[in-house]
């Protein structure tokens, strides 16, 4: 199943999770792992069960069950969370009046898990400015957080998700509302963090155009695991046939 | 304006004021922010019977109060984490809870006299300098806590679930938020009384919250409303011979009405 990473150890170890809400069936025995330099694509129709998926995989809910292991530890126990990055998928729940600038948005997770009150002021800033950078966001340093567009927020959340230098990093459709040249901007630079820094990268996404030029990995899925493999053997695959023979409800094309 | 720093009950009061003032409105910033503000005035209830228990037992008031007040927010935060009640009902049904308990306890202690009136409705100048210390001492920890959790409060305010992935125990830094919601809800009574104490917290937040366009900005901001408000409260008080809790939370009514004006005028421009 997962030929390229046979000899790598996993980072991810997915071990039959399933997951109920109540009598509806969200997941169904999902199995896999992720290899450290893997840059992996899950992808699956609306409700298909990817956010649940990574939320489990990420402690933030309790399969019903199996169990979700990082770096061998299972999540529960797992403590080394500056080594982590997440961007929520869309982030509708934030408050649009809540008095935080985006310096202060990238702050907080680079402080979160400070023992004492902060590292140097200077070196601060250094990090912040260049997550900042990375999403072409650092002209907007002291705005408001709620004064900004859709897209700009969600460039912040990416901003904060990789200000800690994360060894791997978790993206719930991170480009939804991003115009066309950040976007080809910010693949760019994932491929970069991926390829160059060696950072594993695990992204939700409808966008067929972005898993044919970037990533190396790719898990389909509807309730249950429908494929896991390598990106060329998922060209090859019944799941991709399927996905484009069922058109635009499974992904969408990219122009 | 010499008597004011002259006579030591009232630099006691401006000092256990002061930083009393601080707590409130540090901690007024998150409860806001949270859409927790009401817990302030439901704490407040339930202080009530934590009073009424203390000069009923014949136990320190402050001291009584203290412990019910952190048992019964720790059991309303239980109440709405578990029992899946809305915030406001769990506040609801404590608060009336402590009223009548301590209508009760208050009763059979035959107490309905000036100590609890001072309770009731505040007493800063007559505070002793045994009190003064404890809340000096106890409004110093709650801003200790609140700037050595900076950050993690923030941003678990701001978006809960990234916070989680970062590494922060939301569940164990909500339990110390409760906590020190309630024992400073305790101090604050002793500043500006039961009735007013919710005031004290969401009032100079509030107004903090009207002009910031930063977090460190509300924090900062909120600390001086309240500040200004105990001190020129205080003043007015003496002078005038208002009671000073009431003349407190009317300035800081006045301060919040004025950025509240201000923002909206800005806004039209
Ligand atoms: N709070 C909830 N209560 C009940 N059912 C829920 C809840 N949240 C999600 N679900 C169900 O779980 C299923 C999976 O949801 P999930 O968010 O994981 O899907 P998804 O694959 O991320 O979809 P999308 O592509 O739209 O983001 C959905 O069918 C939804 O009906
Ligand atoms: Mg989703």
């Amino acid at each position: 199943m997962d030929s390229s990473a046979a000899d790598s150890k996993p980072l991810i170890d997915v071990k039959n999770i399933s997951f109920n809400y109540g009598p509806v069936e969200v997941l169904k025995d999902v199995t896999f792992t992720i290899s450290s330099g893997d840059f992996l694509a899950i992808i699956g129709p609306n409700g298909s069960g990817k956010t649940t998926l990574i939320k489990i995989i990420l402690g933030l809910m309790k399969p019903s069950h199996g169990e979700a292991r990082i770096l061998g530890k299972p999540v529960e126990e797992f403590e080394d969370w500056s080594k982590v990055g997440y961007v929520p998928q869309k982030a509708t729940h934030i408050d649009p009046l809540f008095p935080a600038s985006i310096k202060e948005v990238v702050a907080m997770e680079l402080l979160a898990s400070r023992r004492f009150l902060r590292m140097k002021k200077r070196e601060e800033e250094v990090s912040i400015e260049k997550a900042l950078k990375q999403v072409n966001m650092e002209r907007f340093k002291n705005w408001r957080i709620g004064s900004l567009s859709g897209g700009q927020q969600q460039r912040v959340f990416i901003a904060r998700a990789i200000v800690n230098q994360p060894h791997i990093l978790f993206l719930d459709e991170p480009t939804t509302g991003v115009d066309t040249e950040t976007q080809e901007h910010f693949y760019d630079m994932l491929d970069s963090l991926n390829k160059e820094e060696g950072i594993t990268i695990v992204m939700i996404t409808h966008d067929i155009g972005i898993v044919n030029k970037h990533v190396n990995q790719v898990a389909c899925l509807n309730q249950k695991l429908v494929y896991h493999g390598s990106h060329e053997e998922f060209c090859q695959s019944q799941a991709f046939k399927d996905m484009l023979a069922g058109g635009h409800h499974l992904v969408s094309h990219r122009h | 304006m010499d008597a004011f720093f002259v006579y030591g009950f009232l630099q006691r009061a401006l000092f256990a004021g002061i930083f009393v003032a601080v707590s409130c409105a540090l901690l007024g910033v998150f409860l806001i922010l949270r859409r927790d503000s009401m817990i302030g005035h439901g704490l407040a209830h339930i202080t009530f019977a934590g009073v009424a228990l203390g000069l009923f037992l014949k136990i320190v008031p402050l001291g009584v109060a203290l412990v019910i007040a952190v048992a019964a927010a720790l059991g309303i935060m239980k109440l709405k984490e578990k029992a899946g009640l809305y915030g406001d009902t769990a506040i609801a049904i404590f608060s009336s809870m402590g009223l009548a308990v301590g209508i009760v306890l208050a009763t059979l202690a035959q107490s309905f006299n000036v100590d609890l009136f001072g309770y009731l409705f505040g007493d800063i100048l007559a505070i002793e300098t045994s009190e003064v210390w404890l809340s000096i001492a106890l409004a110093a920890v709650v801003v200790f806590i609140v700037i050595l959790h900076y950050h993690r409060f923030m941003y678990m305010t701001f978006d809960r679930e990234a916070a989680k992935v970062s590494g922060i125990k939301v569940g164990r830094l909500d339990v110390l938020i409760t906590v020190l919601t309630a024992v400073t809800v305790v101090l604050g009574m002793k500043v500006v009384g039961i009735l007013l104490v919710s005031a004290l917290v969401v009032i100079p937040a509030a107004a903090g919250l009207q002009l910031a366009s930063n977090f460190k900005q509300a924090i900062i901001l909120s600390s001086l409303i309240a500040v200004i408000s105990v001190l020129f409260g205080l003043f007015l008080a003496y002078y005038f011979d208002f009671p000073a809790s009431g003349t407190i939370v009317i300035l800081s009514f006045l301060i919040f009405s004025f950025f509240f004006i201000l923002k909206r005028f800005r806004r039209i421009h």
